[in-house]
């Protein structure tokens, strides 16, 4: 058990040691200022805009900037539905795998264009490695990109006054992509290979068994077939921006997807490292990087919190199995706990450890097989993605999300004492109220009714792969994932039908758009405001209340929610052990 | 309006370039340079004669071998192309079904062991493939391997030992032992 908090411990003074180095870094990328890779990238970067007939200052307000998004969102999605539905008649294609499904293909689009990263599709034996590269790792990069653009749009908001201009979209993307995530991923992938992850060309390779065994209809097999791939490129940027989804099925618990410990390690850092740092990042943007840091802290709070439980529902293992005399206690030579669905080289430890990281970031990826968890250990990433994916969340998206959060407690903090609510110098009004409003509710709304609908309708109930209450928390978890930008699952759920590729691909269409949208409302709102003078009246917000207080409202909004819905699944599970 | 759209378009098509086609090239190169074995697959024996991969499990089932984790792919166990872990919920009976038969095929050809049975010997791995068995499940299965082969028990257990991967760099991760690495040299034995 030392080992387990020493490595928790590691991994989050690692993660918090980046935080200012690369915060730092990319609000300088974002101000325009030079930075350490500006001599090599600044041509490329000017090339994209003498291709694309952009001037490096052109400004634009709120409405264009969200045009902007939407059109480049719907490009993209074309391209990459097209893509798939014609992947057999293009080159790339060693294992000639046919097109793929109108309802699949339309899911998987959606699913990477919104950053959601959800799969109903099986990697190795859908996707040929062309839609792997030019459709998936592309989109990888641009989904992620475009969650940072919002985020600096909407931090433009708090920093200008009296203007009407929140920046440039395309300016923003190509910053995000040439000079925070591309090199950031060239390093990840390299790393990744060096552990073991594969990167290559050729179709499948077969190995011979040392032990041929007998197939279901009693002919020998003596082969075994390894699925190949250029994983280590699309697993790097899947991480980073919080993507998540897997080049093979099983994601990041594949040996070849995530090999080793210290594979392990550097994904899961991936995972949290720029959500993280830009807490920091916006904190220098406003010019009081406290701000920053109090944001950051209500969410390492949270984040240990829950990490804590995970840990030690999994740790304490399955009591349906100790009854049947096996081991499940911790010792030197085995990590014990609940190991079904886990890899031995992780153990309880990283396993729980990712669980957490992969949902409170809106990634998604797994390294162990989160249906099989325990009750407690499956409620805590469930709820993680419920609560609106703000705990450090995706790329920018957390963020944005966060600074919605962090405008109803200021705003319902305000109310309480009688003073004009008021965060970074700028009145908080009931537009941006509303607005923040909309962030928080729109993901609530689309998960408890997309759970409903789905438990009452024959196609949805079709899909459910546990008996009891579990099955419940399969439907409910795949909602939060899906109305949540999340893309994790409880895989068991049969989600590959027409049902459950059309409603959970609009849930992710509503759950990405109709969050971004308002994000800059709220930007084009306030960049047209006053700055107030701080004065005796201003309440601090970087303080620990302050933190405290927006950590409460956090949970409470999650757990007014979703407490209900929980009891019937997971919580309901607990009670029957 | 058609200003942004033909901007998106045209910048979607660089973009599609540059992180499609140029980055995962550029990295397929040095992988391929640089860490050729690893970018391949890790594997095991010569071109032409691959006897396995370093990071992808095999199916076990006879005594004289050490069995790995259980594996959930489809149609049969270990099956490298189709990965998938078993995907059970705790209380599902199917899980309790699948561990008492796993319990009782590790009893059959192994009456006379009354250790308890360690946790991952009975469960299935999430990717399906999973390569490791903890040291404990190694252990386990020390006096049956020995026993089926006629080897002296120290012995088994010295080559357990030898191919147990303790924690990298000494904190990340589980010690661990390959299971196919361990079958292999055990066949070398003789």
């Amino acid at each position: 058990m030392t080992f387990t908090w020493i490595q928790l411990g590691l991994y989050l003074f690692i993660l918090l040691l980046l935080v200012k180095p690369l915060g730092s870094y990319m609000a300088r990328v974002y101000e325009g200022e030079r930075t350490f890779l500006t001599p090599l990238i600044r041509p490329i970067e000017h090339l994209v805009y003498r291709i694309t007939g952009l001037r490096g200052d052109e400004e634009m307000d709120w409405k264009t900037y969200a045009v902007a998004v939407l059109l480049f969102n719907l490009v993209g999605l074309l391209l990459l539905y097209g893509l798939q539905r014609i992947q057999s008649a293009l080159p790339l294609n060693p294992q000639n795998l046919g097109a793929v499904r109108p309802d699949t293909a339309f899911n998987a689009a959606v699913s990477f264009v919104t950053n959601t990263n959800w799969q109903s599709y099986s990697g190795e034996t859908t996707m040929s490695y062309l839609v792997q590269m030019l459709g998936f790792t592309v989109q990888n990069f641009l989904s992620a990109a475009t969650g940072m653009a919002i985020l600096v749009a909407l931090v433009r908001g708090f920093v200008r006054h009296s203007g009407s201009t929140i920046g440039n979209f395309w300016t923003d993307m190509t910053r995000s992509i040439l000079y925070i995530l591309l090199p950031l991923a060239f390093v990840l992938a390299l790393a990744l290979v060096s552990q073991g992850v594969v990167q290559t060309f050729h179709s499948s390779q077969q190995v011979s068994l040392l032990q041929p065994i007998q197939g279901a209809s009693n002919q020998t097999i003596n082969q075994q077939t390894l699925a190949l791939g250029p994983a280590a490129s699309q697993v790097a940027i899947k991480q980073l921006g919080t993507n998540g989804g897997g080049f093979f099925n099983v994601n990041s618990s594949h040996p070849f997807e995530n090999p080793t410990p210290f594979s392990n390690f550097l994904e899961m850092l991936a995972i949290l490292l720029i959500p993280a740092a830009l807490c920091y990042t916006f904190g220098k943007m406003v010019g009081d990087t406290r701000k920053g840091w109090a944001i950051l802290a209500a969410m390492t709070i949270i984040f240990v919190a829950m990490l804590s439980v995970t840990v030690w529902a999994e740790q304490s293992g399955n009591p349906a199995i100790t009854k049947l005399g096996v081991d499940q206690t911790a010792s030197s030579f085995q990590s014990g706990g609940n190991m079904e669905g886990k890899e031995v080289r992780f153990g309880v430890a990283n396993s729980a450890l990712w669980a957490t990281v992969t949902t409170s970031a809106s990634n998604g990826s797994v390294n162990s097989m989160n249906d099989s968890f325990t009750p407690l250990g499956g409620l805590v990433p469930m709820w993680l993605i419920q609560l609106g994916e703000v705990v450090y969340g995706g790329v920018g998206s957390g963020l944005y999300g966060m600074l919605a959060f962090v405008i109803i407690a200021v705003f319902v903090a305000g109310l309480m004492i009688g003073r004009t609510p008021e965060y970074l110098g700028k009145k908080i009004e009931s537009y941006e109220m509303k607005m923040a409003s909309l962030i928080v509710l729109i993901p609530i709304i689309i998960v408890l009714f997309g759970t409903a609908i789905s438990v009452l309708v024959p196609a949805g109930k079709a899909g459910v792969y546990n008996p009891g209450p579990h099955g419940f928390s399969e439907v409910l978890y795949a909602f939060s994932s899906a109305g949540n930008n999340n893309g994790s699952a409880f895989a068991g759920i049969g989600a590959n039908t027409t049902y459950y590729n059309t409603i959970l691909a609009f849930a992710m269409l509503l759950g990405r758009y109709w969050l971004a949208i308002p994000a800059l409302a709220i930007a084009g709102s306030l960049v047209r405001k006053k700055t107030v003078p701080v004065s005796s009246g201003t309440l601090p917000t970087h303080t620990p209340l302050f933190i405290v207080w927006l950590i409460m409202v956090v949970i409470v909004v999650g757990a007014l929610s979703f407490l209900p819905a929980l009891s019937l699944g997971p919580l309901a599970e607990y009670l029957m052990r | 309006m058609l200003r942004q759209l033909r901007i998106a378009i045209i910048f979607l098509v660089l973009f599609t370039v540059l992180t499609g086609i140029i980055y995962p090239l550029v990295v397929t190169g040095i992988a391929q340079t640089a860490f050729p074995h690893q970018a391949n697959g890790s594997l095991i024996g010569k071109e032409g004669n691959y006897t396995g991969s370093e990071l992808i499990g095999q199916p076990f089932s006879d005594p004289k071998y050490f069995w790995g984790r259980l594996s959930a792919t489809e149609p049969f166990p270990y099956n490298a192309a189709a990965s998938s872990g078993s995907n059970y919920g705790p209380l599902n009976p199917a899980l309790t079904v699948e561990i008492q038969a796993r319990i009782e095929a590790l009893k059959a050809v192994d009456p006379t062991n009354d250790q308890p049975i360690p946790v991952d010997l009975v469960t299935s791995s999430g990717s399906g493939l999973d390569p490791d068995i903890s040291v404990a499940a190694a252990l386990y299965q020390v006096p049956r391997v020995a026993r089926y082969r006629g080897l002296p028990e120290e012995q088994v257990h010295s080559l357990v030992n030898r191919f147990t991967e303790g924690r990298q760099f000494g904190i990340l991760g589980e010690p661990r032992v390959n299971v196919l690495e361990l079958n292999q040299a055990l066949d070398e034995l003789k």
